[in-house]
């Protein structure tokens, strides 16, 4: 076993975890922050991402272990870096442009979306595409996802659904 | 799935890291960013008994200007390597091979030096490494040693690190004011390549002085188009020299393509490749 000490959600956590334990699964089985959920286990659908030390990761190819010492925030804890609503800003948005089905992939999307929007404020639509290139939806949503991530840089979107 | 069980060290300097190698000898294997180890270790086509994490070696990431070089540290995060503009003014090459690596998550995760290490032949930055003659420094036992670029790839998956060393920065000759392009040519928008072709000219106005092409899954490593380099350099038009763009190569055949499938591409992407690095 392992120590390890993290900040997840704004709250310091200290555990002993087994070396070989993903990041994703601390989060579910330790912490039980089962938002963020785990898709395809081979870190191609992203579904699993959480931001570690501010930057978008896929929580199913990071060992707990690596975390140690970092700052992690989960879909859980998004709403409380935003100071203003029970939702942040790009939740929100998802919700008023419907950029779900199912549902299963929103939880890393909207944290990749996160990311990309830190990075590009007002991003294309094409860079929106590019930014999300690592987020699968098994239901071929896209199209309302990213006319949410429009309407959360302030874009008016000129796509329809 | 998740890995085997292993055991974990995470030394902060590289003398300690290769002194858990010599420890623990074949059974440990190198933790980089983890973004193709990890998968492997999943998926349980490995299982070390040890695992040493260079993570939280600070020395190892960054990248400096060296003179006639610049120096990229082997534990530098692809999306750090990508935005820095050292990269992007003497190595444009590694710039452009960079911005469509994988997808942005494993960009922020996956290492530099983990990547070239890897070996994979389908990897990115094997290609443009090898066409900007890059050097491989690597730490060992008995003090460092550098590796040209052309005896660091052996074969797949398989590199001049020995069981007992690091690779701990990667030296690139600056390439200033070259021309760059990577033409990747997937299936998934973020999947490894099928073939990809490496560009970089030296020239204005389309015109071309200078130039050198990597090939990225043309072969059980990362391989130089010498005769396409050669004719173009003769002065021959880029459509004829393209056409020799798969000359000593001997790509696979898989689910992806025949071995003569990627040959027809090489040259295509070749021709792409060189017209967009020369501005044309």
């Amino acid at each position: 076993m392992t120590r390890i000490n993290l900040t997840v959600d704004g709250a310091k956590v200290a555990d002993d975890v087994e070396p070989r334990m993903l990041l994703v699964q601390y989060l579910r089985e330790k912490l039980g922050k089962t938002g963020t959920v785990i898709g395809c286990d081979t870190s191609n659908c992203g579904a699993c991402t959480v931001h570690l030390d501010g930057t978008s990761v896929k929580s199913c190819n990071v060992l707990a272990v690596q975390a140690d010492g970092a700052t992690v925030t989960t879909i859980e804890g998004l709403a409380a870096t935003y100071d203003g609503g029970e939702l942040h800003p790009v939740q929100e948005s998802f919700r008023e442009c419907h950029g779900l089905q199912c549902g299963f992939c929103t939880p890393g999307m909207i944290m990749q979306s996160v990311a990309l929007l830190n990075d590009n404020p007002t991003p294309t639509e094409q860079e929106i595409r590019v930014g999300l290139e690592g987020n699968l939806c098994r239901c071929t949503g896209y199209h309302n996802i990213v006319k949410a991530v429009q309407h959360a840089s302030g874009q008016a979107s000129e796509m329809h659904a | 799935m998740i890995p085997t069980a292993f055991d974990y060290v995470a030394p902060t300097t590289v003398e300690d890291a290769l002194s858990a190698l010599a420890t623990h000898g074949d059974d440990a294997k190198i933790l980089a960013g983890g973004q193709s180890l990890l998968p492997v270790l999943r998926m349980r086509l490995n299982a070390p008994e040890v695992v040493i994490d260079l993570g939280k070696i600070e020395s190892l990431r960054g990248v400096r200007d060296d003179g006639d070089a610049i120096v990229i540290g082997a534990m530098t995060p692809h999306s750090v390597v990508g935005s820095d503009p050292l990269v992007k003014e003497h190595a444009l090459l590694i710039h452009r091979a960079v911005e469509h690596l994988a997808d942005e998550q494993i960009r922020h995760r996956g290492t530099f030096g983990g990547a070239l290490a890897h070996a994979d032949p389908a990897g990115d930055l094997g290609a443009p490494a090898l066409a900007l003659g890059s050097s491989f420094v690597i730490a060992g036992p008995g003090g460092t040693r550098t590796v040209p670029a052309d005896e660091f790839f052996i074969d797949l998956f398989e590199t001049a690190i020995g069981d007992d060393e690091i690779l701990t920065e990667v030296r690139i000759p600056k390439h200033t004011g070259w021309g760059a392009h990577y033409e990747k040519f997937v299936r998934v928008a973020h999947q490894w390549p099928i073939v990809a072709v490496a560009a970089t000219v030296k020239g204005s106005g389309g015109s071309i002085e200078d130039v050198a092409i990597g090939l990225t899954n043309m072969g059980s490593t990362p391989l130089r188009a010498r005769a396409a380099e050669d004719a173009l350099r003769g002065g021959q038009d880029l459509a004829a020299a393209a056409e020799l763009a798969d000359q000593d190569t001997n790509p696979p055949s898989d689910l992806n393509g025949e071995s003569s499938y990627r040959r027809h591409l090489a040259k295509v992407l070749t021709r792409r490749a060189v017209t967009a690095a020369a501005g044309g």
